[in-house]
């Protein structure tokens, strides 16, 4: 089955559903079915339409070019359509969402994966700056230590700032006997 | 007992309230303070927030600075000086930061994630990944929203449970590294370069949130917002739960309890003035919380906003109407869409089918009120916010950075804590800082690859629920009682007087004495109540559950229960366990000491009869 939104595309520029319009219809899909299908020649006669509303939907089949009778495998009229979608879709101007065909899901294009995922180029800028700092750091570190040891005493006073020693005093007083 | 290494001081007075101002002011002024506000009265929770401001936050954070400032010593050497058996206390501090700071930085790696991956357009978040055949979207993400998909399955890769560890996730592995290797290059060497670091990290926050700001205003819907989060809802002052949030807020927002605090002031020179600097940091604080609030809300509104302007678009439903019934186009459309749902709906058969059909429903206030705190709102609502934007890599790296920002300053408090701690004790005497930092940093990341896990959100909403929580309130209640009745307020004042040249009038005398430790108290047991009478529950998420997208609501296994009686008694009880320590060795001791005393005396005597 087949629903076609043209207003809901086009809005102003929509064109008026016609039998013209329904031709082209049964030509794409006879191109897709000569093309993707088995190679016979279908033509606009072996493709049937039925059940049309003014929605502009309509359920339609496919007869084999061999004998009209003969309805194509639904199967195979799905995988035809689903191939030449993108075509069917700018015949009409429209696309998967307003061209909807109930049953056959649209294979969507698959998104351009790049080799690498950029978030790990980030990751090794990221790291590699910050490696680099803690080396420098730490062999600056280093570098100071030994200058203070070779040089003279270490720091070791308390602070220039007046401390009060508030240290709770714990220790047994001496005098006890 | 002072420090035996050359004394530390900070490069100038600058550097000292940028890094308070940083540790005070982190993850939780951003998204917690605008959830509370939003969800208890808006403009109304202020009210309490600031009252609780003036009578608790205040009045802890003036005597953090002052013991700080005064003894000269990091949490363990404080607490120790002010009585032997209070050394706990500081052994409670440095224990809460080690657990705290594992799983915040946590929360840094899952930034950094986020910010690596924000170098790419359009952002990963933005739309859902194919399927294998490349017939239709993940359904995962179908089902819920690309964001969803991209934190829960892309991140986290979550599994359903938190006793299915899922295995180690190892890009979260490379990022818990990285978080950690930046804090270990900040804090390597101590206050000596985090104190240079906080000149960005403490400022940048705020030059972001003004430009968030700036681009939220001229963006749709963000008014709608800013009014949302701020109509006020008096009644709701009725409600203590309110009040009760309120001041866990301003408690855990002033990171009290875990000695950072307490550390930083040492460094100060002995006369600087705490109590002004008591009160600018609380200021700064109270204005950040207000102000990151408003932003959070001018974006959250433009969210809805657009949500809201979709849903009512109604092109979906439409479209399902007009399929459902076979209708020509045209018939429905935005204007008469209610009037044709009504039609259609007086018909029995019509209405089966309009039922059947699942139509959305458009609310504005439903979409303001999403689930916006915590993580939810920064990986969540926000990064979708961002991907409505123009230019959104731009936009999403300067929110992740900022973020990052205000987590590492935060950070830098809970690594002083305990590596100030571990000098302290003298553990290890002679090594050197660098080589602390390290040893500390590096335990923690090993600690925290249980993070990374599969279940590895799940454990961090544990440690995030219980680690922090009753430990620091059961400090907090300590550091006031041991300051005000073991010390002495009396001391406590003289040694102010020496310190700022005049004595802490009667406003501080009260709070110090009686307010603050109630409001504490009060807090506290309130919140144990709660725990202890509720059966404890996590979220989870589970794509076969029921209501996926909804999240689960699970009860905890029995054995978390051990884990968290670990994690919030153990720092808890060495508290009375240090003082019972104590009180043992000194029964133990007594008897040698009397008898080297005896020795010493009869010896001199015998030295004077042979004379």
């Amino acid at each position: 089955k087949y629903l076609f939104s043209i207003n809901s595309a086009l809005g102003d520029q929509a064109y008026v559903w016609n039998e013209n319009e329904m031709f082209l219809f049964r030509a794409t899909l006879a191109f897709a079915m000569r093309t993707y299908s088995d190679g016979q020649e279908y033509d606009v006669a072996n493709v049937v339409v039925c059940d049309e509303t003014p929605r502009v939907s309509f359920w339609f089949v496919v007869t084999s070019p061999l004998d009209a009778s003969l309805l194509v495998d639904k199967r195979r009229v799905e995988e035809a359509v689903r191939k030449s979608r993108s075509r069917i879709n700018s015949a009409f101007l429209l696309t998967d969402d307003t061209l909807e065909f109930i049953g056959i899901p649209p294979t969507l294009e698959a998104p351009v994966a790049p080799d690498t995922p950029p978030w790990l180029i980030a990751f090794g800028v990221v790291m590699g700056g910050v490696g680099a700092g803690i080396v420098v750091l730490l062999v600056s570190s280093v570098k100071r230590d030994g200058e203070e040891e070779t040089g003279g005493k270490t720091e070791n006073e308390a602070a220039s700032d007046a401390i009060y020693n508030m240290s709770f005093s714990d220790d047994e007083p001496v005098t006890q006997m | 007992r002072q420090r035996d290494q050359s004394p530390l001081k900070w490069g100038s007075k600058t550097q000292y309230l940028l890094t308070c101002v940083g540790f005070c002011v982190g993850l939780g002024n951003v998204w917690r303070f605008p959830y509370l506000c939003q969800s208890h009265g808006g403009g109304a929770f202020m009210i309490p927030f600031i009252i609780l401001l003036v009578f608790e936050g205040v009045p802890l954070l003036y005597l953090e600075f002052a013991i700080g400032q005064r003894l000269r010593s990091g949490s363990v050497g404080v607490w120790s000086s002010i009585h032997p058996y209070m050394t706990g206390v500081g052994i409670a501090s440095m224990t809460v930061s080690f657990f705290v700071g594992m799983y915040y930085n946590t929360i840094l790696a899952w930034v950094m994630w986020y910010f690596l991956n924000s170098f790419q357009s359009p952002l990963p978040w933005s739309q859902c990944p194919l399927n294998d055949n490349l017939t239709d979207l993940v359904s995962e993400c179908k089902r819920s929203s690309p964001v969803d998909y991209f934190w829960y399955r892309e991140t986290l890769n979550t599994s359903t449970s938190i006793e299915e560890s899922g295995g180690l996730q190892w890009w979260m592995v490379l990022c818990l590294a990285a978080a950690w290797s930046v804090l270990y290059l900040c804090c390597i060497r101590g206050i000596e370069t985090t104190g240079k670091v906080v000149y960005i990290t403490s400022t940048l926050p705020y030059v972001v949130l003004t430009i968030f700001l700036i681009r939220g205003l001229t963006l749709k819907g963000s008014v709608e917002g800013i009014k949302f989060l701020f109509t006020p809802d008096l009644n709701e002052l009725l409600n203590p739960s309110t009040w009760l949030d309120a001041g866990a807020q301003v408690f855990y927002s002033f990171s009290l309890g875990v000695g950072g605090l307490i550390s930083f002031s040492s460094y100060n020179p002995v006369h600087n003035n705490c109590e002004q600097d008591a009160i600018i940091i609380a200021i700064i604080n109270g204005f950040t919380s207000i102000f990151a609030a408003t932003v959070i809300y001018t974006i959250i509104g433009f969210r809805a906003t657009k949500q809201f302007d979709d849903c009512l678009n109604e092109y979906v439903n439409i479209l399902m109407l007009l399929n459902a019934f076979d209708l020509v186009e045209g018939t429905v459309t935005e204007i008469n869409y209610d009037e044709m749902l009504q039609n259609l709906n007086s018909t029995i058969s019509g209405s089966e089918v309009i039922q059947g059909l699942d139509l959305s429903t458009c609310n504005l206030r439903t979409f303001l009120s999403d689930g916006v705190e915590g993580t939810g709102l920064a990986f969540i609502v926000f990064t979708e916010a961002i991907t409505k934007m123009p230019i959104s890599p731009l936009w999403s790296v300067l929110f992740f950075v900022m973020l990052f920002c205000l987590g590492l300053s935060t950070m830098f408090g809970a690594i002083e804590g305990v590596v100030v701690a571990i000098q302290d004790f003298k553990i290890f005497p002679t090594w050197p800082k660098e080589v602390i930092s390290g040893i500390v940093c590096l335990s923690s990341f090993l600690i925290a690859l249980i993070f990374s896990l599969g279940s590895g959100n799940y454990w961090l909403a544990l440690f995030d629920s219980y680690a922090g929580s009753i430990p620091l309130l059961i400090i907090a209640f300590c550091e006031m009682v041991g300051v005000a009745y073991v010390y002495g307020i009396e001391r406590f004042n003289k040694d102010i007087e020496f310190m700022i040249g005049h004595k802490p009038n009667i406003f501080w005398q009260a709070m110090w004495r009686v307010i603050s430790p109630l409001i504490v108290l009060v807090i506290f047991l309130i919140y144990f109540v709660n725990e202890v009478s509720s059966t404890l529950t996590y979220i989870t998420w589970n794509p076969s559950s029921e209501n996926f997208p909804v999240l689960e609501i699970l009860p905890y296994p029995n054995w978390v229960y051990i884990i968290i009686l670990l994690l919030a008694g153990l720092p808890s009880l060495a508290i009375p366990g240090f003082a019972l320590y104590k009180v043992l060795q000194k029964c133990c001791c007594k008897k040698t000491i009397k008898k080297l005393e005896l020795n010493t005396v009869s010896a001199n005597v015998n030295m004077y009869d042979t004379k």
